[in-house]
């Protein structure tokens, strides 16, 4: 028997607020994160995922006191990430009360930090966000990169991108995947840049080339605009959990839905 | 008014497991650092963070008063590694276990699954009359985090098993002394529904003392 694929809604914290906006536009309110964390735990959520994308250190410690409440209240695991720099800012977080953090920009600039968390906290509570983007090759550009085909464009790999999908790295997705792992990850949390926000799908080639990869969990991440996208990324990719924001927020769609859905067409589900 | 002890092995995060307890029903939920008070409280939690060594390390000079504890029916529940700890000994240290249950603790298989097992799995229940389990249905979901699993010399006393690549005993149960290798604190209304169970063990036994 294996293990359940989870459903994972994604709530943006902002000074101690949800918001939901389009391609980090026009960002609006969307309620209390610790009403929003009840919610989704109720509806069935296998575990939530929350990004801290305040900019100040103030917002930051609001962040702690958000994390505090939602382990109060919720009985389901839960996952931080976003501005996390250092050992400090981790072991405030799972101090609080989360049970992993996400590291990103932070795992590319020190590495090290990985397994420095993976020692005194266990891999289980260290999730390796991976944000990549596609770059078709234009001579020299692919050379040493695990590079895929598409009929119209041509070859392309995938690059790690760090700040939020801003700057990029020159590092292969696919080659990072492998060396975070080594380096103590529990889990990768892996978001396509390109699908990100569109609403078209997640990036199932992408997903797949990181499964093969890996042996610790993935999470595909980017592009969910309906369960039926979910479906596909857990039949076409060994992928363990599936993460989605805007179909939650907008109410397009409710996480017991998604599960009875998913259910039908056969993935196993907890329900 | 049900009090509850959670020890501290001094490896982080019991804030989840305290929020729990007190969400089900406890009216009294402290961490303590050793079991010189044991006896004020009505059950004692032996929570799931940390590592096998350090863990035994600072409970070992606690044994006797657990042990005593255990003997005049305190209920007890071991998570993950504090349902280990009770164990002879574990592949994932060196220090020998508490030695209250008979048995050891083992590495998951790898190459089959992924380890650590992490994620929901379903339980099959074994045991017909067990406390810790009452109103539980086979195949329920809870939700583990593990990379060793234990192989009690007395198979009776596994009142629930999780299928991962092999059996994991998910329950086992000796009177008052319950221990569970998945986290009930984040299993969502299944643990929920055994934390309850739990507390109602120490109101029993509560009672029977007087």
């Amino acid at each position: 028997m294996t293990l359940a694929k989870r459903i994972i809604p994604c709530l943006d914290v902002d000074n101690g607020r949800v918001v939901k906006g389009v391609h980090f536009a026009d960002v609006k309110d969307a309620g209390d994160p610790v009403e929003l964390a009840k919610k989704y735990s109720e509806q069935g959520a296998d575990e939530l995922v929350f990004l801290d994308i305040t900019a100040s250190q103030q917002g930051r410690d609001t962040m702690k006191n958000v994390v505090r409440k939602v382990a109060s209240v919720i009985d389901i695991p839960f996952t931080v990430g976003g501005g996390i720099k250092k050992l400090e800012d981790a072991r405030g977080i799972l101090l609080s009360g989360a049970d992993k953090v996400s590291i990103n920009t932070a795992a590319v600039k020190s590495p090290g930090l990985i397994t420095q968390l993976m020692e005194i906290f266990g891999k289980q509570c260290v999730v390796v966000a991976i944000d990549a983007k596609r770059r078709y090759c234009e001579g020299v550009e692919c050379k040493g990169k695990h590079t895929f085909r598409d009929k119209k464009k041509g070859r392309y790999w995938f690059e790690v991108m760090i700040y939020g999908g801003k700057e990029g790295t020159g590092l292969d997705a696919i080659a990072w995947a492998r060396e975070v792992e080594k380096k103590g990850a529990g889990e990768i949390l892996l978001t396509s840049i390109d699908a990100d926000g569109t609403e078209n799908g997640y990036d199932v080639e992408l997903t797949k080339a990181i499964c093969k990869a890996s042996t610790i969990p993935v999470i595909a991440s980017g592009g969910c605009g309906s369960p039926r996208h979910m479906r596909d990324v857990f039949e076409k990719a060994d992928v363990d959990a599936a993460l989605a924001a805007s179909i939650f927020h907008y109410e397009k769609t409710t996480v017991d839905k998604v599960k009875k859905y998913l259910k039908r067409s056969g993935v196993r589900t907890r329900i | 008014m049900t009090k509850i002890a959670i020890f501290d092995y001094g490896a982080g995060n019991l804030f989840s497991l305290k929020s729990a307890l007190e969400r089900n029903g406890a009216k009294k939920v402290d961490i303590i650092y050793d079991m010189k008070d044991l006896d004020r409280y009505d059950g004692l939690v032996l929570p799931g963070v940390g590592n096998f060594d350090p863990a035994i390390q600072s409970i070992e000079k606690d044994a006797k008063r657990l042990d005593s504890a255990i003997e005049k029916g305190m209920p007890v529940m071991g998570i993950c590694l504090g349902m280990e700890m009770l164990f002879n000994r574990s592949e994932e240290g060196k220090l020998e276990g508490l030695k209250i249950l008979d048995g050891e603790v083992v590495m998951l298989p790898k190459g089959k699954v992924k380890v650590p097992h992490m994620g929901w799995n379903n339980l099959k229940i074994t045991a017909k009359n067990s406390r810790f389990l009452r109103g539980i249905e086979n195949d329920s979901w809870v939700y583990f985090v593990h990379s060793y699993k234990t192989v009690p010399k007395d198979k009776k006393l596994v009142t629930a098993s999780s299928d991962y690549g092999t059996t994991v005993p998910a329950v086992v149960e000796k009177g008052n002394l319950v221990g569970v290798q998945f986290h009930p604190e984040k299993s969502g209304d299944v643990g929920a529904r055994m934390i309850k169970n739990f507390l109602s063990m120490c109101k029993e036994a509560k009672a029977d003392k007087k």
